[in-house]
């Protein structure tokens, strides 16, 4: 085919080029959380008070943290500590009949020691039934990274509780839009999964679309319309440092990491239609992967790493399709209504999450692969944007509540768990982070 | 909205022919000559509206040839024709609406026309679906319509398209009136 789409710099594009935008890296603008309805099956857990040796840093408590963190997964309900009948901090201390009493299934109990710029944490978690001490271990971290350190021992305890990596060790990352000088204002950025420490990566009065993180972490693929059209940069966090990888005429957009980090996928209509390609981000060498008339877009690659999914509108609306191997020729995964898209996978390959039209209402719905079923796992009515924590247990989307935008998280197979609206104006396209030694 | 943007068009079909009808009478027309005399006559007759009419009133006072009459009330209709600049779509799709079809090949006529006039065709979507998607359906939008222009005698080099999804709505809210005004396709002349 040939190319036809022109695209010339006008007066106005130039205009758009000079916009301001720029990189901040100090900046804070916090979500708030919102603990939507607790699952009815959770599992009662007693985050006893850390004791405390030494100066602590002002703010949240360890163990307040750890309990916040526990409780908005909806899979766990935590034990207020005004409701407990004693405070231990080790083993000794621990009467297993007051936490029977109490209806506690675990206790985790602690203590924080603070040792020049650090803060030393000791910890046991116990199965109160079987009267066991199932985790006990130390960390130690900055005393200026307390947050870290409480997000650590939670994903210690997810694990020894449930048997699957926490994940409250990750980041988001997604972009704000609110008004400011009487012009929109879209920022680009990066939290802890419970919204706290967000910091500001890019701020433009252009659309920011589609943050993809890299494998390793470091780096958020993403789609900026600074220069007045859809282009994709890739962005190193800790530098700020960008690169402009595609700026063909027509679409750039929907950019998702190979599993090495080496190459990404993206949607290109330079040569007609939106279709998908494989850019190796080294040589910038580039790879068609589809070929057809209708709009191929929205790439993620599966569990495997091999194969891929994609939203293609080749029946007439947009649905799932599946390619094993790159090139491979696709198969349609999703039947149940005319609208469904932008797939996003399991990480075990179990199943595929995407966007689902009902009536005039568009759910997170998921399918499972082996079997072809699909299940609608939100009752909210405008979502977008479902992205899968690393370790497959919740779901990241984007809503619309009161008139705002918000992101909510919910468990993998549709409890609701809590909300993320942004303390002012809307927020939008989340990506999970990947779990990060 | 489309209702209201063709009697937008028709007001204005009418007003151009008024103020051209004044402009001209100063010397100063480029929309062929009798034409200002023409309704410039309908206005000393005391057809003070502009909705006075610029056909019976003028013929009886103007020496114009059928032809030229033709002519000029033709070019003026494609004017106000062109004023609308904004076409709508329906849920999902790119095909341009019959009632869209007579202003794009005005249109596509004033570029062939004016080769030296450039024109960007900027796609949009309503907010529902994917925000992915809706971007490269706001690109098939402006690429039916950057066909249909180059069609009708554009040429492409004049043409040039962006897509921007969903990200640009004309109107905020997540009405049915809102989501149709949304899934549209804007021409920016330059």
């Amino acid at each position: 085919m040939t190319h036809w789409i022109w695209y010339r710099p006008s007066r106005a594009l130039l205009a758009a080029i000079a916009l301001i935008f720029f990189v901040v890296s100090g900046a804070r603008a916090e979500l708030l959380i919102r603990i939507t309805e607790g699952a009815g099956s959770a599992i009662p857990v007693a985050v006893v008070p850390f004791a405390e040796s030494g100066q602590m840093p002002a703010g949240d408590k360890v163990g307040s943290i750890v309990q916040a963190d526990l409780t908005m997964t909806g899979e766990f309900r935590t034990l207020p500590p005004e409701k407990m009948l004693s405070l231990p901090s080790r083993r000794e201390e621990v009467y297993f009949r007051d936490w029977r009493l109490l209806g506690q299934r675990y206790v985790l109990v602690g203590a924080l020691t603070r040792s020049g710029d650090r803060v030393q944490a000791r910890y046991e978690l116990f199965d109160v039934n079987r009267e066991e001490r199932i985790l006990g271990e130390t960390a130690a971290a900055p005393a200026s990274n307390i947050r870290s350190l409480a997000h650590h021992i939670s994903d210690k305890v997810y694990e020894a509780i449930t048997g699957v990596p926490g994940a409250f060790s990750t980041k988001l990352a997604y972009v704000t839009l609110d008004t400011a000088n009487g012009k929109p204002r879209y920022r680009l950025q990066v939290s802890d999964v419970d919204g706290k420490r967000a910091r500001i990566r890019l701020e433009s009065q252009e659309p920011i679309l589609s943050p993809a993180w890299s494998p390793d972490g470091e780096k958020l693929a993403y789609v900026s319309f600074e220069t007045g059209k859809p282009v994709i940069f890739v962005h190193e966090l800790a530098t700020g440092k960008r690169s402009k990888v595609a700026d063909f005429p027509g679409l750039n957009s929907a950019p998702a990491w190979s599993d090495d980090g080496r190459s990404l996928l993206m949607t290109l209509s330079k040569d007609g239609s939106a279709e998908i390609y494989r850019m190796n981000l080294e040589s910038r060498q580039l790879t068609k992967l589809t070929n057809h008339w209708a709009i191929d877009t929205e790439p993620t690659y599966d569990a495997s790493g091999e194969g891929i999914f994609f939203t293609s509108d080749r029946s007439g609306g947009p649905q799932i399709y599946h390619m094993e191997t790159p090139g491979a020729e696709p198969r349609r995964i999703t039947f149940g209504s005319r609208y469904n898209a932008r797939p996003r996978p399991d990480n075990d390959g179990e199943y595929v999450y995407y966007v689902h039209q009902r009536d005039r209402a568009f759910h997170i719905a998921r399918t499972e692969l082996k079997t072809g079923e699909e299940t609608i796992l939100t009752r909210t009515e405008s979502d977008e944007s479902p992205s899968v924590a690393p370790n497959g247990r919740m779901l990241i989307y984007a809503t619309r509540q009161n008139g705002t935008n918000v992101l909510t998280v919910i468990s993998a197979d549709g409890g609701a768990a809590y909300s993320l609206p942004a303390s002012e104006g809307d927020v939008r396209e989340p990506a999970w982070g990947p779990l990060v030694r | 909205m489309n209702f209201s943007a063709q009697s937008k068009a028709f007001a204005l079909l009418l007003s151009v022919g008024f103020v051209a009808g004044c402009s001209s009478t100063g010397g100063t027309s480029e929309e062929g000559g009798e034409y200002g005399s023409d309704v410039a006559a309908v206005d000393q007759e005391g057809g003070s509206t502009v909705y006075g009419g610029d056909d019976q009133d003028g013929v009886s006072s103007s020496a114009m040839t059928e032809e030229e009459r033709m002519a000029a009330r033709e070019q003026a209709e494609q004017q106000a024709l062109r004023e609308v600049t904004v076409f709508y779509f329906d849920f999902d799709t790119a095909e341009i609406k019959q009632e869209a079809r007579d202003v794009l090949v005005a249109h596509a006529r004033f570029l062939a026309n004016n080769p030296g006039q450039n024109v960007r065709i900027e796609g949009h979507a309503d907010e529902r679906g994917t925000k992915e998607y809706n971007l490269a359906l706001g690109e098939r939008r402006a690429n039916a319509v950057q066909r249909f222009l180059i069609v009708n005698g554009a040429s492409r080099g004049q043409l040039e398209t962006v897509s921007y999804g969903e990200e640009k709505p004309a109107v905020m809210g997540s009405s049915e009136s809102a989501w149709a005004q949304n899934r549209r396709v804007e021409l920016v002349f330059e």
